[in-house]
């Protein structure tokens, strides 16, 4: 276990924090070029951030987008980019939706249909990113390529069966199309808060139950030693008995699985259905969370948080004039600027361990003239 | 593939089996052969769209921004440097296009939409060579990072624009189109005579031959200048060095830094004109326009092998399913018929060469499109449009041992670091 010295503290602390400072002052700059008051804007969202409302919604929007970026992050302990969450949660989102909205669902107990949901949502996951697998072990297809195609696979395959004509039906009064509506029996209940109208996740204990589960498998358990091993060293992994190949589909089918829960929270709390205007995307933002918590599980909650934070404030920038986008570039700017700084602070710890090392070196060196 | 990503599974390529060289003949043979099925395939299912002049000219529509978007990861990945942030470039090189192009005229529109695309490739060159960050990484970074640019520089320009919109650009003027004249009419005639095979030569070659864009021209002589440049020139030969083997090509003294810059940058230009091309051709910026395209184009690329000819044909390919799309259910339906009897002779060539179960697969994927075609009457639109990436997957899973990537790909190079 590494000793945490302040110094130590400081410069793990350095690369987010500066990444952030950075990241704002760009924004800043874009602002002000482009004749919009920077100063303005942070009142904005600081005024938005004072409504309940606001903070129980980046609440939410940080629940699912922890489950994505810990999805992500099984993957990226061992070296395995899933860039493939996106496609895996919104089919699994889809298929669960109609799954829990089916009519012979509706004389189950809640308990039962609501755990029928969640697992049917995890199996098809964890089957679209097994896919993945099962390409990489068999035809050394890399991962990335292959969930970059099952990812669009996976729109178009949504898109095909969100059709009346199939799994879906359409929303009345609107041009919208969406699976059949879950009924109350198959819904997850929030938390009430004083003074907004939307509700807690009821689903967030589960992010956190997921979250804890990553930690403690990580840390505590064989398997999460050997996944880390493998993704340390491939071929150390190998020589102390580590079967790779079955590591690969296991941390994919792992990730997949998770990959599916990113919808329930949305799908079980709030919208109760799958329709065309699902939230599409996740996927990518859970990588730059995952990043940007550097896969750890409070790291992540933190950049779930901050995420989510930014979103639901963003909101109130079109009223005052300024166009949100700005708060999507400033999130890019962070995700770009957050992997350079900890590049940069890796090379300084890697030249300040070289200069201890010389030093203690040459004090050696000069003790033994001195006795000589 | 990815930086020090996990080697399992990877097949390693027999080591240097001299690759046969076919002679031209056996291409053109290839080809009337291939033309052949076609003209059968269009005559059994009754699908004139299959060789319509029209239907070749949506087709090269729709892959010249897929090739672009190939040959700007061609240039990338040549250089060992993974790029999957094609996808924001080509955004980048939308915007550009329809900035420059509702005010100037749409060359203006190519070359910003060129300019931008550099912008963007010079991002990943600085993240991933000078900084050492994973390409994926830096490629998502990038995918995330461009499309919100270009809507936020959108609202702020084409909102009050006349006839654009929060998101989206006023119109922008199409390139000039040019044909070689005289043979539109003799072409047209025949073409509509319905006559097994030359019908069908007749109409590719008008779709060919007239009313082609000059964005198109363009586009072939920059992949025919790609392979020139990349394959032909001490340049070329420096660049794929460091793709293949950065360290052996340091020891003899190529500036390993320079030419991946030179290779990243040249990718985002490549991206940048891939979405410069599709904004104009279709009139406009719009917001969310590339679709994907970027992706389809990194598929295009992997199903050409990191080759110009190869990724051509891939785009090729996948512009002409873009195309029959665009054109109805009977021709799309006829290209369940075209891909089982692909599959069926790509089973019987791996037979040949001794790989008796994938070649069962092939096979037997292959009968199963030929029973949906016999079984069915249309296809679903919505599953045509996921006709490359599927493509892409078979070619992938039946094919790896074929594929060639270069070698040091997505490996983080720091110089003097080499063992």
């Amino acid at each position: 276990m590494k000793r945490l010295t302040p110094r130590a503290l400081l410069l793990g602390l350095a690369a987010p924090l500066g990444a952030l400072v950075f990241a704002a002052g760009l924004c800043a700059v874009i602002l002000l070029v482009t004749s919009h008051s920077p100063a303005d804007t942070v009142d904005a969202m600081s005024t938005a951030a004072q409504r309940p409302r606001t903070l129980v919604n980046s609440l939410n929007t940080a629940t699912t987008y922890y489950l994505a970026a810990v999805a992500v992050a099984v993957g990226f302990k061992m070296k395995l980019f899933n860039i493939g969450v996106d496609g895996q949660y919104r089919l699994a989102a889809m298929l669960s939706a109609t799954l829990a909205g089916a009519a012979f669902m509706e004389g189950l107990p809640s308990f039962l249909r609501i755990t029928m949901t969640i697992v049917a949502a995890m199996l098809v996951g964890a089957a679209w990113s097994g896919l993945a697998a099962l390409l990489k072990v068999t035809r050394g297809v890399s991962e990335v390529i292959s969930t970059i195609m099952l990812n669009a696979i996976a729109t178009y395959l949504v898109s095909y069966l969100l059709n009346p004509a199939r799994l879906a039906e359409n929303v009345p009064g609107s041009n919208n199309i969406s699976t059949r509506p879950i009924n109350e029996g198959g819904q997850v209940t929030g938390i009430t808060v004083e003074g907004s109208s939307s509700k807690i996740f009821g689903l967030l204990f589960l992010a956190l139950a997921v979250g804890f589960l990553y930690w403690f498998v990580l840390s505590r358990t064989r398997f999460g030693f050997e996944l880390k091993a493998t993704g340390l060293s491939e071929s150390a992994a190998v020589a102390s008995g580590v079967s790779v190949k079955k590591m690969v589909v296991l941390s994919m089918l792992i990730s997949g699985a998770i990959a599916g829960l990113v919808g329930m929270p949305q799908l079980l709390g709030s919208s109760y259905s799958y329709a065309l205007d699902f939230p599409a995307g996740i996927g990518f933002t859970g990588i730059a969370v995952a990043l940007l918590g550097r896969n750890h599980p409070v790291g992540m909650a933190v950049a779930a948080l901050l995420w989510g934070f930014l979103d639901n404030t963003a909101n109130s920038l079109d009223v005052a004039g300024i166009p949100r986008e700005i708060v999507l570039i400033m999130q890019g700017v962070i995700v770009l600027s957050v992997v350079i700084a900890y590049e940069l602070v890796r090379r300084y710890r890697v030249a300040a361990e070289q200069r201890e090392v010389g030093r203690a070196l040459g004090r050696t060196k000069a003790l033994e003239e001195v006795s000589a | 593939m990815s930086a020090g990503g996990l080697t399992v599974g990877m097949q390693t390529a027999p080591a240097a089996k001299r690759g046969r060289k076919f002679s031209p003949m056996v291409y053109l043979i290839a080809v009337v052969v291939g033309l052949l099925v076609l003209s059968l395939v269009r005559v059994l299912a009754g699908a004139t769209d299959l060789t319509s002049a029209g239907t070749v000219q949506a087709a090269i529509t729709a892959a010249v921004p897929i090739a672009m978007a190939a040959l700007a990861g061609l240039w990338s990945e040549r250089a060992g440097v993974i790029n999957i942030g094609l996808e924001g470039m080509m955004v980048l090189g939308t915007f550009g296009a329809g900035y420059a192009g509702y005010q100037w005229g749409p060359w203006a529109g190519v070359a910003f939409g060129l300019l931008l695309g550099i912008f963007g490739g010079l991002l990943h060159a600085v993240a991933t060579v000078t900084f050492g960050v994973d390409h994926i990484i830096s490629g998502v970074a990038i995918n995330l990072l461009a499309p919100a640019a270009a809507l936020f520089l959108s609202k702020l320009y084409f909102a009050n624009a006349p006839g654009g919109g929060q998101k989206q650009s006023p119109r922008v003027e199409d390139a000039a189109k040019v044909s070689i004249p005289g043979l539109a009419d003799v072409l047209g005639d025949l073409e509509a005579k319905h006559w097994f095979f030359v019908s069908d030569l007749a109409g590719i070659l008008r779709g060919l031959l007239t009313e082609v864009s000059l964005l198109s021209i363009l586009a072939v002589l920059l992949i025919i200048g790609t392979a020139y440049v990349l394959w032909k020139t001490p340049f070329g030969l420096r660049l794929r060095s460091c793709g293949e083997h950065p360290i052996a090509a340091e020891s003899l003294g190529v500036n390993v830094y320079k030419y991946k810059y030179y290779a990243v940058i040249g990718s985002g230009a490549f991206a940048g004109l891939g979405g410069a091309f599709l904004a104009i051709s279709s009139g406009q910026f719009r917001d969310g326009q590339t679709g994907g395209r970027g992706f389809i184009g990194l598929a295009a690329m992997i199903f050409g092998n990191w080759r110009p000819g190869g990724l051509a044909t891939g785009a090729g390919l996948f512009g002409y399913t873009d195309a029959l799309a665009l054109r109805g259910s009977t021709a799309v339906h006829a290209l369940l018929l075209l891909l089982g009897i692909a599959l069926v002779v790509v089973a019987v060539i791996q037979y040949r060469a001794g790989h008796n179960v994938l070649s069962g697969v092939a096979a037997a994927i292959g009968v199963l499109f030929g029973w949906w075609y016999f079984t069915s009457d249309e296809v679903p639109p919505e599953l045509v449009g996921a006709a490359p990436y599927v493509v892409t997957l078979l070619v992938l899973a039946l094919a790896a041992q074929k594929l060639r990537i270069p070698k040091a790909i997505g490996e983080i190079y720091r110089r003097g670091e080499g063992k």
